[in-house]
């Protein structure tokens, strides 16, 4: 790998990052919650996945299109069950609640589907590759990429152009303003923790077409997740894309430089350095 | 049968009351002062009729109806706008997003965005400027007409004049009229008693919770509103 495949191949692998930290950022900027069962809700979905492709058959990708509104379904439940409980209160409930349902998830899937590692086969796609002279994109993050962008672009023109994404913005400005111009924060809520589970549903399966994932794998999705919301700035949306970018790249390009260590433990370091120099993050909003 | 009508309540602050066994009416049509001190319940009260402070005991119905049951955007659908303490505008929106987040619940009537252009021509220019580079005075015109927008047919407006400098209050209180004549009814919280008592038909003064006054600003002596303001005897 040159430079240059090192410096495309983190922009891509940023936009699987920005696809996780999506729903983190949407639950935290609308509600100021953060769910650290993120991760485990991808993993979920790569599960369920496979088990409808091993049902029915042909490509992970028709999967996508059952388990988006499943997601924002089971997003809803999450809202209404547990979530309400934490908005507004002290972020230790929230810390301990959410940490909690990972747990639970996690126990969940190894109840059902063993600890044995699965992988949503995507064929030839997965190593397909187009040569631009010394230059080569893979076919699939190039997808994923593009997939990420679409999304980001859908929910910056839902929330800017229409009169419930007004709605969002206001209840995250001020919610009891907001309840006081008739708008209802359950709802406004609910569909946020349903937009933020849908991506991570979908983020889950493009990293199920990646690489194998097993029941337990949803903590270290969540830190990727979090580390790109971060970087990015909390709140801002075209921020979690640009941190999600920054990360892959710290992770390629710290890899084409020392080639014996291993590439996350740039991100890290990356997100650690952000924490301390610009603790708001890069497009962060400064926080009232 | 009143338009809104505050019987006995009472309200709590986590522990602390502020409101005692309170009663008041408001008639459709009417603009009501309510004066007093600072701690005296003003806010409590606004809070309470709005929703967002429960009542306890007693009883708040609107056109008839019982609002105790009823949830903050349930009254706000009902036609009760509260323009709050301290404006609370939406920040991170533009001037016009927060008047059209204002018509959210799409009640009908005569305030439209023009409209209310109209009536705050200083907001006019300010559009589509974020709302958080507004003054003072142009973020309480904008709260005051972001709550307009929901065509209320009580419009609650908790101290307009906090933190304003006199000018821009009294050009505030001059839009007072042309929402009244749209046939809204005003129920108005304010520390400054000379200005609250020249915009209203009928007063009440709170103190320490309870309604310590109340009647037509003409028939009410300035010595007997001192005295229920300040909760002093009223000396002859």
């Amino acid at each position: 790998m040159n430079w240059l495949n090192a410096v495309v191949a983190g922009v891509l692998v940023g936009g699987l990052y920005a696809l996780y930290a999506t729903g983190l950022s949407v639950s935290f900027g609308v509600m100021r919650l953060v769910n650290l069962a993120h991760g485990d809700l991808a993993v979920m979905a790569a599960f369920l996945s496979s088990t409808l492709v091993l049902s029915a058959g042909g490509s992970p990708f028709w999967t996508i299109l059952v388990l988006l509104p499943v997601g924002f379904l089971v997003g809803l439940a999450l809202q209404r069950v547990v979530f309400d409980r934490l908005v507004g209160v002290d972020p230790a409930f929230q810390i301990v609640a959410t940490f909690g349902l990972s747990i639970v998830i996690q126990n969940a899937l190894l109840r059902v589907y063993s600890a044995d590692r699965r992988a949503l086969d995507v064929g030839k796609l997965k190593v397909d590759s187009v040569s631009i002279g010394d230059l080569s994109i893979g076919v699939f993050p190039l997808l994923r990429f593009l997939v990420a962008v679409a999304v980001l672009v859908s929910l910056s023109l839902f929330l800017g152009r229409t009169k419930l994404g007004r709605a969002f913005r206001a209840t995250s400005d001020d919610p009891v303003a907001a309840r006081l111009m008739g708008i209802n924060n359950r709802t406004i809520y609910m569909v946020a923790t349903g937009i933020a589970v849908s991506t991570v549903f979908l983020a889950g399966v493009f990293n199920g077409a990646q690489t194998n994932f097993a029941t337990s794998d949803g903590p270290g999705l969540l830190i990727f997740a979090f580390e790109a919301v971060i970087i990015g700035g909390l709140g801002s949306l075209w921020g979690t894309l640009a941190g999600g970018i920054v990360l892959g790249l710290a992770q390629t390009l710290g890899a084409e430089q020392f080639t014996d260590w291993p590439s996350q433990l740039f991100g890290h370091v990356l997100f650690l350095v952000v924490l301390a120099v610009r603790p708001n993050g890069l497009f962060g909003r400064v926080e009232a | 049968m009143a338009l809104l009508d505050v019987e006995v309540v009472d309200a709590f602050y986590g522990d602390f009351q502020a409101l005692f066994q309170l009663s008041l009416a408001v008639d459709e049509g009417q603009a009501v002062a309510v004066i007093g001190a600072n701690g005296a319940g003003k806010s409590t009260l606004m809070k309470a009729i709005a929703g967002i402070v429960p009542a306890r005991g007693g009883r708040i119905s609107f056109d008839g109806i019982d609002l105790g049951p009823r949830s903050v955007h349930h009254r706000v659908a009902d036609g009760i706008s509260l323009v709050p303490e301290g404006r609370r505008i939406f920040p991170s929106l533009t001037v016009e997003e927060n008047l059209l987040v204002g018509a959210y619940r799409g009640r009908p009537g005569p305030w439209t965005l023009t409209k209310v252009l109209e009536t705050f021509p200083l907001l006019q220019r300010l559009a589509t400027r974020s709302a958080a580079r507004l003054s003072g005075g142009e973020q309480q015109a904008l709260a005051i007409g972001r709550a307009l927008m929901n065509n209320p047919r009580l419009l609650l407006l908790d101290e307009v004049s906090l933190g304003l400098a006199p000018t821009v209050v009294k050009d505030l209180y001059a839009s007072l009229p042309a929402i009244r004549e749209q046939g809204t009814t005003l129920l108005i919280v304010e520390q400054d008693v000379t200005r609250a008592l020249t915009a209203a038909d009928i007063a009440y003064c709170l103190l320490e919770g309870r309604v310590s006054l109340s009647g037509r600003p003409a028939e009410l002596s300035r010595p007997a509103i001192a005295a229920a303001y300040f909760g002093t005897e009223v000396s002859q």
